[in-house]
């Protein structure tokens, strides 16, 4: 029967164009799920959810310090997977004013008999104080490499921004020290 | 109640040649035996196929929970290691999600919705075939991952990182792999159901005249469209985070483990509902036909369905409760989740509706209709409680979240697929299936589903975690019963393997239309229904009377 | 079947018998803080709605099934929609939601306030235990599951009794005061686990390189048990949490005799420099620190888990290779796998044991003696 073959030539047309389209949204949605990945530190950033501080250098940009809040820094360390390091703050809590520069050392001593390339990553609490810790000057922007048995003091120079929530007084700054030697090579 | 006089019969008609791969005009046989299989194009057989496979790969994905009760049945280990027991676990899910209840569904949308729109066939029929031979391949690659040295995946099938990419046992190549295919065959099954829907409907069926089921798979296929490539791009990273060097989801380099989580449940969610939709349509075809009454409320059904599934897209989190999320974004998820309920409960209200004031007769179709709407709901009702995000910290990653999803799984899409197969036997295969060995089957599974389910709500309440190989003391006594529960419930579905097997060789013959309530353009042709059915378009009479929503 | 009782046998009486295990309780727990009592009773709240809304549901659908039967001979109705029904039906379970969400929403603010702790501890989750630091102590220890091995591989057939608290006790708990807010800060060492006790209605997930907060104040000083909430590897089921709550007076003085411990320690460490330990001493102390935190991935046999946990019997490392090579694997771990570092874990005395031990076990054979001496040229001034 001939009107077959015609509704098939017919109908080609249209499922062409459909399909196309169809594919095309097959394809953003998987550029989608990978774009995920970049929306997905912005959204971080933007809103400072999820711990993450800046991991590059800021300027100070403070107007001024306000001593009317104190606000207690803890700062806690963790070796991930017990890298061989001895990694801890040398003072584990400070008070500062929002606003005010502070700087604080920690101490790092590689205790295995092989060079070692450490990685610090930083982590935040609570999650919505992130954005308003700034980080002028630390020790997580860069690898820390250190030969065995080589010990150093690391320095990270910070404020707190004075929009600080209010109902924000204590804040934790958590370094979590990684292995990164076989990475970088 | 006679077949269509202008319908074709059983033997294929010369001028199918741009349906059939690679015949000429002068081929006038339907190709048999196994160059059949492989190679067809034609809608009813590929249906075939993917309900075959998945009911074998059902069979596959229970035998591995027999192991996992076994092993649970007592406490202690007697049977397994704890890392084998978590490659069970893993592959359990795995295979049920994706070569059991997919693959059915898309069984079912090959076989009735070229009928229910009056088309002579899918709208591509080759990448039909394609999408169906790409998945014993996928599923082959996945099993054979247990015979490696590395062993099956073992970090659950919604294998987070790290987990699955640095701490990995070395399968993740392997799942990737299978994955992929999985996703292919899926993308490329939607894309044949939209343009199928979109572009074949008969001439003087619109929209609204079609059936609902027609409605729930059409909006399935857009959800599948959707994610399936965010789930391909996921394990990409996975995959490059764990062989290539990349740090997606590395906190050493830069990247975020609970990032994963974020994409991977954009996926997540909605396929859930991919698994959930396709049973609304078949429930929402099965209740007006035993009822002998139209489905109550044909357009918000539809409404509720398309709401159900934009919102589908905005609750994800809600897997992630514990995961340290801001409080606002908490707060956001909880409310979005618990505002999915509204356009679900609709859909409940409308089938009781339906059902209320209608001549009912219990045919086993009915039964695991009715046994669907019940249970389904009460599965809805976990998933309430779980929404609730300061509860959920008690109830997350407990067996009361396995309960839940069995619920709306097994006693939801696996009973909606038993009843759509009983419902359309007789016109798959022109015989009616054995009304006794069908009751047993419902019975036996509907007591033994809920004696292995529902305990496991109280299990999780009283604070026994998932996906653990043993249990402190306290948990024993209901595990023992759920664990009894299913070994009941597996030995139950060898009694549906009989009913098919049995209704394929012989039968009482079932006329075009065996229950007197149902409409639809499937029951204007024989039973079986012919081999090529609908080459010319159904009259609009046909149409009109075929129509759920002004009948 | 030779020696084993016929499957079946054992199966059937297994359905009857029933020891005198704990008994189960079937609701969610109030729990031991405000919190817990709260989450307890939003959870009744959900309860008795969605109960009442099913009896109302299914008591429709049965009512249908029981007197809209064909067989009775009734005829079906004719309608199929009303716009005021639907209106009606998608409405009123708003407001029910509406109800349910806002005393979710203000349960929810209460726990997400993490200020104002008197006390703040550093959880770790690593495969598979706990580490605890408290914050402005200089305490710090690790909380491993103490249930004995033959308890639980039952894979022969065994006399050995289960304990009453089978899988739910560790060699040392958490320890804290009752009466005051205690602040967690949760991360873990390699993979995600997840920190949970149901009585403080708490659980946070421990992701790696991030620190997550919780915090608790518990009313009643007791025993709390909880359990690892984050599949997270073969171990998952095996890394209980145990809380003990002690009276604020209790937990000073339990505070002041850690730090006594440490520095007995410390000096126990100190001694141990000079020691001589001979063979049998070694391989006795070897073997029990072995079993307790080497055999769970290199299994008691020394066979390990291909191709994740090599064999230690007859591998290079544990004989042909240098024993300082060997010593550093222990207590420094090696990165990229799954060995961790024991240098904090273990003390000096018991790293030399656990190697010679692995040297000697297995037919490894060296006849190699390590001392305390050794380990320490090996882990350097520092722990």
């Amino acid at each position: 029967m001939t009107d077959k073959a015609q509704t098939d030539t017919n109908t080609a047309k249209p499922h062409n164009k459909t399909v196309k389209k169809l594919l095309f949204v097959v394809l953003s949605m998987f550029g989608f799920g990978f774009a995920l990945v970049p929306l997905y530190d912005i959204f971080c950033d933007i809103t400072g959810l999820n711990g993450k501080t800046n991991t590059s250098a800021v300027n100070y940009q403070a107007n001024g310090i306000d001593t009317s809040r104190l606000i207690k820094v803890q700062f806690i360390t963790r070796n991930a997977q017990g890298v061989p390091w001895k990694f801890e703050p040398i003072l584990n809590e400070i008070n500062v004013h929002p606003g005010e520069m502070k700087v604080v050392s920690f101490y790092a001593k590689n205790n295995a008999q092989h060079d070692i390339i450490g990685q610090a990553v930083p982590s935040v609490s609570p999650g919505m104080a992130a954005n308003y810790f700034h980080k002028i000057e630390c020790f997580c922007f860069t690898q820390q490499p250190l030969k065995a048995a080589e010990e150093v003091e690391m320095g990270l120079q910070f404020y707190v921004d004075l929009a600080l929530p209010k109902d924000i007084n204590t804040l934790t700054l958590s370094y979590t020290l990684y292995d990164i030697t076989a990475k970088s090579s | 109640m006679t077949a269509n006089t202008l319908n074709d019969t059983n033997e294929a008609s010369v001028h199918d040649s741009t349906t059939e791969l690679g015949h000429d005009e002068h081929h006038d046989h339907k190709m048999t035996g196994l160059k059949r299989w492989l190679l067809t194009t034609n809608h009813k057989d590929i249906g075939t196929l993917y309900l075959w496979f998945a009911f074998i790969m059902f069979l596959t994905g229970g035998a591995l929970a027999m192991v996992i009760r076994a092993e649970l049945f007592q406490p202690g280990l007697q049977l397994v290691e704890p890392d084998f027991f978590n490659q069970l676990t893993t592959v359990h899910g795995l295979i049920m999600v994706f070569g059991a209840i997919m693959p059915a569904f898309t069984g079912f949308a090959n076989w009735m919705l070229p009928m229910m729109v009056g088309a002579p066939d899918m709208a591509l029929p080759r990448m039909n075939n394609w999408s169906f031979w790409i998945l014993p391949f996928a599923f082959a690659i996945l099993l054979s991952s247990f015979f490696m040295e590395s062993g099956a995946p073992n970090f659950g099938w919604t294998f987070y990182a790290p987990l699955s990419t640095t701490y990995s046992n070395g399968s993740t190549a392997f799942f990737v792999f299978a994955v992929h295919i999985m996703g292919i065959s899926s993308i490329m099954g939607a894309i044949n159901v939209i343009v199928t829907i979109m572009n074949m409907r008969a001439p003087g069926m619109t929209y609204m005249k079609m059936p609902l089921f027609v409605w729930t798979f059409f909006i399935t296929a857009y959800l599948l469209i959707a994610v399936m490539p965010v789930l391909a791009g996921v394990v990409t990273m996975l995959l490059t985070d764990t062989y290539f060097g990349t740090s997606f989801f590395d906190a050493a380099g830069g990247g975020d483990p609970v990032m994963f989580q974020h994409i991977f449940w954009f996926f997540g969610h909605p396929e859930v509902y991919i698994m959930i939709l396709p049973a609304f349509g078949i429930i929402s075809t099965i209740i007006p036909a035993f009822s002998r009454k139209r489905l109550f409320g044909y357009s918000s059904m539809v409404y509720a369905t398309s709401s159900i599934a934009f919102l589908s897209f905005i609750v994800w989190a809600h897997h992630m409760f514990t995961t340290g999320m801001p409080l606002f974004g908490e707060l956001f998820f909880m409310y979005c989740t618990m505002l999915i309920a509204v356009p679900t409960g609709v859909k409940v209200f409308n089938w009781v509706a339906t059902m209320w004031r209608g001549a009912l007769t219990f045919e086993t179709p009915m039964l695991f209709s009715i046994a669907f709407v019940i249970l389904f709901t009460i599965g809805g009702f976990s998933g309430l409680m779980l929404a609730m995000t300061p509860v959920d910290f008690q109830y997350h990653d407990t067996y009361f979240v396995v309960a839940h999803f069995h619920y709306v799984l097994v006693t939801g899409s696996l009973f909606s697929i038993y009843a759509g197969a009983y419902y359309w036997l007789p016109k798959w295969t022109g015989h009616m299936y054995s009304n006794t060995l069908s009751k047993w089957h419902f019975w036996c599974s509907l007591i033994s589903v809920n004696l292995l389910f529902f305990p496991m709500h109280f299990l999780g309440l009283a604070g026994m975690p998932r996906r653990i190989p043993d249990y402190a003391l306290q948990f024993a006594d209901f595990n023992k019963w759920v664990s009894i529960g299913g070994f009941a419930f597996g030995l139950s579905q060898l009694i549906f393997l009989a009913v098919v097997i049995k209704c394929i060789r012989g039968g009482e013959k079932a006329p075009a239309k065996p229950w007197d309530g149902a409409i639809g353009l499937e029951w204007t042709v024989a039973s079986p229904a012919p081999y090529h059915t609908f080459s010319t378009p159904p009259p609009q009479k046909d149409i009109d009377n075929a129509d759920q929503h002004e009948h | 079947m030779g020696k084993h009782k016929p499957i079946w046998l054992v199966l059937v009486s297994l359905v009857f018998i029933n020891p005198a295990w704990a008994e189960m309780r079937l609701n969610l727990t109030e729990g031991a803080t405000a919190v817990s009592k709260e989450v307890y009773d939003l959870h009744m709240l959900v309860l008795y709605i969605c109960t009442a809304i099913g009896v109302v549901v299914f008591g429709a659908m049965f009512w249908s099934i029981a007197f809209h039967r064909k067989s009775k001979g009734v005829k079906p109705a004719d309608f199929h929609e009303s716009t005021k029904v639907e209106i009606l039906w998608t409405t009123i379970p708003i407001v029910i939601l509406i109800g349910m969400a806002v005393p979710a929403t203000h349960t929810l603010i209460a726990m997400e306030d993490n200020t104002n702790s008197d006390v703040t501890i550093q959880i770790t989750g690593s495969q598979w235990k706990w580490h605890y630091k408290y914050f402005d102590q200089d305490i710090e220890y690790y909380s491993v599951l103490s249930t004995p091995r033959e308890q639980y591989q039952n894979q022969q057939e065994t006399t050995v009794e289960k304990g009453i608290n089978y899988l739910l006790e560790v060699d040392k708990p958490l320890v804290i005061p009752a009466n005051k807010k205690v602040r967690f800060l949760i991360t873990s060492d390699d993979v995600i686990h997840s920190w949970w006790v149901p009585a403080f209605a708490v659980k946070q997930d421990a992701n790696p390189g991030f620190i997550n907060e919780a915090w608790t104040n518990v009313d009643e000083p007791g025993v709390y048990r909880g359990q690892c909430a984050e599949l997270c590897g073969k171990d998952h089921g095996f890394m209980p949490i145990v809380v003990e709550v002690k009276s604020v007076a209790d937990y000073e003085v339990w505070l002041e005799e850690q730090k006594q411990l440490i520095v007995k320690a410390a000096e126990a460490e100190k001694a141990s420099l000079s020691d001589s330990m001979s063979m049998p001493e070694l391989m006795q102390l070897g073997e029990t620190t072995y079993l307790a935190h080497c055999a769970a991935c290199h299994q008691p046999s020394g066979l390990g888990l291909a191709p994740v946990f090599p064999a230690l019997k007859g591998s290079p490392m544990a004989t042909t290779g240098s024993i300082t090579d060997h010593i550093d694997i222990v207590v420094n771990g090696k990165a990229g796998t799954a060995m961790q570092s024991y240098r904090k874990q273990l003390s000096l005395k018991e790293i030399a044991a656990v190697v010679t031990y692995e040297r000697n076990a297995w037919g490894n054979d060296t006849g190699e003696l390590v001392q305390s001496a050794n380990v320490k040229v090996v882990s350097g001034d520092e722990q």
